[in-house]
């Protein structure tokens, strides 16, 4: 079977092609066969999916079918679903089976959509490669020697092992963009608050927003339309009208001017990497966007606040993990101090550690106002210089990572290098902004991804121009050889 | 060495909403235990807190209430510190910004002054839950039920400086928190808590001593006495040339002693950074101003109306107008029979004496104002006397009547307690007795003029055997005027 | 901008987590380097910067006082360590 798009798919089941039913079951037989060295997802469930599928095909033959209806799918293990494991890639959360559903988890599940299961990732979301899960590394179907990247290895390997055909994930630093990057596929972080927050277990919570990864923006965009919108149980999420995103993604994009901050294209970046970038824009130059110059002076601020932000922001949010309520908790503990101790020792891993330790340290008394407190001022100067920049040009493009997809185990003994792989996608993040990673070219047969970043809540844009992107090369069509 | 007190008093009140202050659950006392402990509350993976505006617009009734500053901008902080009835590892608080700042009290003293104690700020928080040490073998239970009710925390500054003030201003803060509807005042059930910082310094001296704190002070009585046990305790260290360690303690109040609490502040480094899953919480003038609208008299202005337009002591006044409820049952009684001297006796002796026998609330008491104010009514134009008013009054609390006005009159008819004032009927009733009690007359006859006075007693006895409910002023008037004629 | 392993220790115990002997020479080297990363941030000048805290610079949305959250104990507490008599169980803590 060729790669499948959620359009392609829900083609076939409008046209009667095949049933919800028949595409599951050979998904899950794939899934049996090829995930065991990609590593993909922590837990399939075969038998919800199948009675989803079941119940979409129910739903079909009434009529009462939408474009996600029978459409297979899963969810970054992050999200929790009710009834099912629900582990972030943790020994923390190795038992735990959630007993509610995230707000996405619940649209998707209204719109007949069929989850085939939960996807790895980093842990806790914390890491760029998806090395640092309880359950494994996530390999890459280009190359299995290399991550897949983090922290939505997971997400980003099962699309683009053609598992699934759409997969829901989360970006607090990039970890939509650079694991789209990584596996040559399509990835958006829509603007902070578009999205749901309420299910989808916290990291950094002001910079933590869900969103997706697919084969191309028409399929993102229908992803979207399902997952968007105001939700009364999340204070942070907007109250917006939603847009249909798939409507604007044949707009024309001729008179668009593109961005491309200076600051991008420095010593981060390899000569191959700037080159791809450099003939990607081109190919927008030739459907007649103007290119411009511009600058975001404070990008070099963008690593270190969000380090720091996230690293405060996940000590506390990890406090809950205790061994009390839920989760794993130590054997035989003799007091109250050793079950926090050696539950949360034992359970956590090192990096989710390292953070928590940084964090700590960063909102210590005497430390607040030069760690965290500076961290928020540097915040509100990269926000300022993405306001600016977005009075002059409509769209800012650029890379999304400095290298492809590195070899496994090359960055994991030092975190400081590999904090500094998300110099690229921090720094929307930081401001709330929506961001896009598409396939625009290969290096020694390993995808390169070209970033998009929009306005706020502009992501109707941001899939247009991606669009049209994929209407006018074929970058999106590649997939890893042998798949 | 002359030592002055200094006390300051960090008060939590639970406010009165139906719901907690991040999540949807119910605040209702007394669920098994967490049954009332959602996915939010239980600091479950991926949940988020919405904040409840019914505590807000409480908050700021307060800050109305006590003057005080009210701050259009306020933030929620995490204060960070593992302890199992805080399931998210923090507590959600307002450090830098509360709602609510600097506001003012008056606290009455025992020799009538007044004294203004001054309220450094009041803000928003969210209570723990509750562990339970006891019938668990080896372990602690916790109960999440309370986790995530809202408190107002109100800190006072310094200012007060004995044990009687600490607990006068405890209980001004009591009256006003349910005067205004924010709290039911409950303190059995940990509606109120108030912790007490204790220092001692050398008279004159500016800086302050080292102070203790001690917390979770559950009682009116018990704020008194532990601070005067802290006081002491702290006066005994210094005298010896001893240094006061900084530190929490737990009142014990069987044995009247502070004493230290195992070192759960040994790490005091809480973190504190503003919550990213809440917003500042922004207020305008409008808002603050329809907040106002709902401000109900407050208990010392009341206090003051009731001395000064109804002529009550200070004393009197400063009862009836402590509760809430006892302050509008009472004037319901006043304003019924226009007169509010009558109905403090009454309110403050007989209504008083019933609720502490009877262990009732004023809500609870079987005798309505309305009721009261009838049978006072009838004291008034003489239908009763004093002791058939009491008799109906007791009637009535032992569940006679129906608890309308009406079902008095016949109640009256029943114990035969309608007072008699007719002159005529009473000069019968008297003539009858004179005629059966020669030799009571004899003996009256025999007693000298001046000490006649006294000698009228026996009569007024029988005449009160011989009819009950008879008007005692017309009583002695014809008593008096037919002893004369003999 | 080293650590030292008292600071290492002190930290640990904040975040109840345990750092062993041999891996204090790790976290030293780990969160060291992390934060001559972070110190970049102290270089710049931030006078007069408001700091910037949620994204969107929204203000917080009030909830209406009715309660809507119902009793799930059971299957709230199905998936907890230890529970006895509808309470969550931890090693005796003395007050």
């Amino acid at each position: 079977m060729s790669k499948i798009t959620i359009a392609e798919i829900s083609n076939n089941l409008a046209t009667g092609k095949c049933s919800s039913v028949e595409i599951t079951q050979e998904l899950l037989q794939r899934i049996k066969q090829q995930d065991e060295k990609i590593n993909s997802f922590i837990t399939v469930t075969e038998e919800q999916a199948l009675a989803q599928a079941k119940a979409a095909d129910e739903l079909r033959s009434k009529g009462q079918a939408n474009a996600l209806t029978g459409v297979p799918i899963a969810h970054k293990d992050n999200y929790c679903t009710d009834g099912t494991l629900t582990t972030c890639g943790s020994k923390m959360l190795s038992n735990f089976v959630a007993p509610y559903n995230a707000t996405v988890v619940d649209k998707f599940n209204q719109a007949g959509a069929v989850s085939l299961g939960k996807l790895n990732m980093d842990e806790f979301a914390m890491g760029s490669s998806s090395e640092s899960s309880f359950y494994g590394a996530v390999s890459n179907p280009w190359d299995t020697e290399r991550v897949a990247g983090g922290s939505s290895g997971g997400s980003a390997a099962a699309v683009a092992a053609s598992f699934i055909a759409g997969a829901t994930a989360s970006d607090t630093g990039g970890s939509i963009r650079q694991p789209a990057a990584f596996c040559g596929l399509t990835g958006i972080k829509p603007t902070y608050g578009r999205v749901s927050r309420w299910g989808i277990v916290a990291y950094a919570s002001s910079l933590d927003q869900a969103g997706v990864i697919t084969h191309t923006a028409e399929d993102a965009a229908l992803m979207l339309n399902v997952m968007s919108g105001f939700d009364e149980k999340d204070s942070t999420s907007m109250q917006l009208e939603v847009p249909d995103f798939s409507a604007s993604l044949n707009n024309n994009i001729e008179g668009l001017t593109i961005g491309i901050p200076k600051e991008y294209f420095s010593q981060h970046l390899s000569a191959e990497m700037q080159q791809a970038v450099a003939e990607a824009i081109k190919e927008y130059e030739k459907l007649g966007a103007k290119i411009k110059e511009i600058s975001l002076p404070h990008s070099q601020l963008a690593i270190p606040s969000y380090y720091l932000i996230s690293a405060a922001e996940c000590s506390a949010n990890m406090s809950r993990m205790d061994g009390v309520r839920f989760g794993y908790r130590c054997e035989d503990p003799v007091d109250l101090h050793d079950l926090y101790v050696r539950s949360r020792s034992e359970g956590l891993g090192d990096e989710v550690k390292r953070r928590i330790m940084i964090g700590a340290y960063a909102l210590s008394a005497g430390f607040y106002d030069a760690y965290y407190k500076k961290a928020q001022q540097a915040r509100r100067l990269i926000k300022n210089d993405f306001v600016s920049a977005f009075n002059e040009v409509d769209i800012i493009a650029g890379p999304v990572t400095p290298t492809t997809a590195f070899k496994q185990n090359e960055k994991t003994q030092d975190p400081v290098a590999m904090a500094l792989g998300d110099v690229f996608t921090v720094a929307l993040n930081l401001a709330g902004l929506p961001g896009m990673s598409i396939n625009c070219g290969q290096i020694n047969n390993l995808p390169v991804g070209l970033q998009l970043i929009g306005n706020y809540f502009d992501e109707a844009r941001l899939l247009n121009v991606a669009h049209q992107f994929q209407q006018a090369t074929d970058w999106h069509l590649k997939s890893p050889a042998g798949l | 060495m002359q030592w002055e007190v200094v006390i300051g008093l960090e008060i939590h009140v639970q406010l009165a909403t139906k719901t907690k202050i991040f999540s949807a659950s119910s605040t209702a006392y007394g669920a098994e235990a967490n049954t009332q402990a959602d996915v939010v509350d239980l600091g479950m993976p991926g949940v988020l807190p919405v904040f409840n505006e019914e505590a807000l617009r409480m908050a700021v009734k307060f800050g109305l209430a006590i003057d005080a500053d009210i701050h259009k901008v306020s933030v929620f902080d995490r204060k960070n510190y593992f302890y199992p009835d805080s399931p998210k590892g923090y507590q959600t608080t307002q450090l830098y910004y509360p709602t609510v700042g600097m506001g003012h009290i008056e606290i009455e003293l025992d020799d009538g002054s007044t004294k203004r104690i001054n309220v450094t700020r009041a803000h928003l928080e969210e209570d723990a839950g509750k562990s339970v040490h006891e019938g668990f073998g080896g372990s602690s239970g916790i109960d999440l039920n309370r986790a995530g009710t809202p408190l107002i925390e109100i800190v006072s500054e310094p200012e007060l400086r004995s044990a009687k003030e600490a607990a006068a201003y405890f209980r001004k803060m009591h009256s006003i928190v349910t005067y205004l509807g924010i709290c039911d005042g409950d303190l059995s059930q940990g509606s109120m808590r108030c912790d007490c910082n204790v220092s001692l310094r050398p008279k004159g001296q500016k800086e302050f001593g080292t102070r203790a704190e001690i917390k979770n002070v559950n009682s009116f009585r018990n704020v008194e006495r532990a601070i005067d046990a802290e006081i002491e305790r702290q006066m005994d260290i210094l005298e010896d040339g001893g240094k006061i360690v900084q530190e929490t303690r737990l009142y014990d109040a069987d044995k009247n002693e502070t004493r230290s609490m195992r070192s759960k502040e040994a790490e005091n480094d809480y973190r504190y950074f503003p919550c990213p899953d809440l917003l500042p919480v922004v207020i305008d003038d409008a808002y603050i101003e329809t907040v106002r609208q709902t401000l109900p008299e407050l208990p010392d202005a009341k206090r003051q109306r009731y001395i000064s337009e109804h002529g009550l002591s200070a004393v009197d006044a400063g009862v009836l107008s402590a509760n809430r409820e006892l302050a509008a049952y009472f004037e319901t009684v006043a304003e019924s029979i226009n007169d509010y001297k009558l109905a403090a006796n009454w309110v403050q002796g007989d209504v008083s004496a019933a609720l502490n026998r009877l262990e009732l609330s004023i809500e609870q008491l079987t005798v309505s104002a309305e009721q009261l104010g009838y049978i006072l009514k009838l004291i008034k134009d003489s239908t009763l006397n004093n002791g058939g008013a009491k008799e109906v009054f007791n009637a009535l609390l032992d569940g006679k009547g129906d608890g309308s006005v009406d079902c008095i009159d016949g109640l009256i008819d029943q114990l035969g307690l309608k007072q008699v004032s007719d002159t005529g009927a009473i000069e019968t009733i008297v003539d009858e007795v004179l005629a059966n009690n020669a030799k009571l007359v004899e003996s009256y006859l025999a007693t000298p003029e001046d000490k006649r006075a006294k000698a009228i007693g026996p009569f007024i006895g029988q005449v009160r055997k011989a009819a009950k409910g008879v008007n005692p002023q017309v009583v002695m008037e014809v008593l008096q005027k037919k002893l004369s004629e003999l | 901008m080293a650590l030292d392993p008292k600071q290492i220790h002190d930290i640990a115990e904040l975040v109840r987590l345990k750092v062993e002997d041999d891996q204090v020479a790790e976290y030293q080297h780990n969160l060291s380097n992390i934060l001559e990363m972070v110190n970049q941030l102290t270089s710049f000048n931030t006078d007069n910067i408001e700091p910037l805290a949620n994204p969107l610079e929204i203000v917080q949305r009030l909830r209406a006082d009715v309660v809507t959250s119902v009793n799930q104990r059971e299957h709230f507490q199905s998936i907890a360590p230890q529970t006895e008599q509808g309470y969550y169980l931890v090693p005796r803590v003395v007050e």
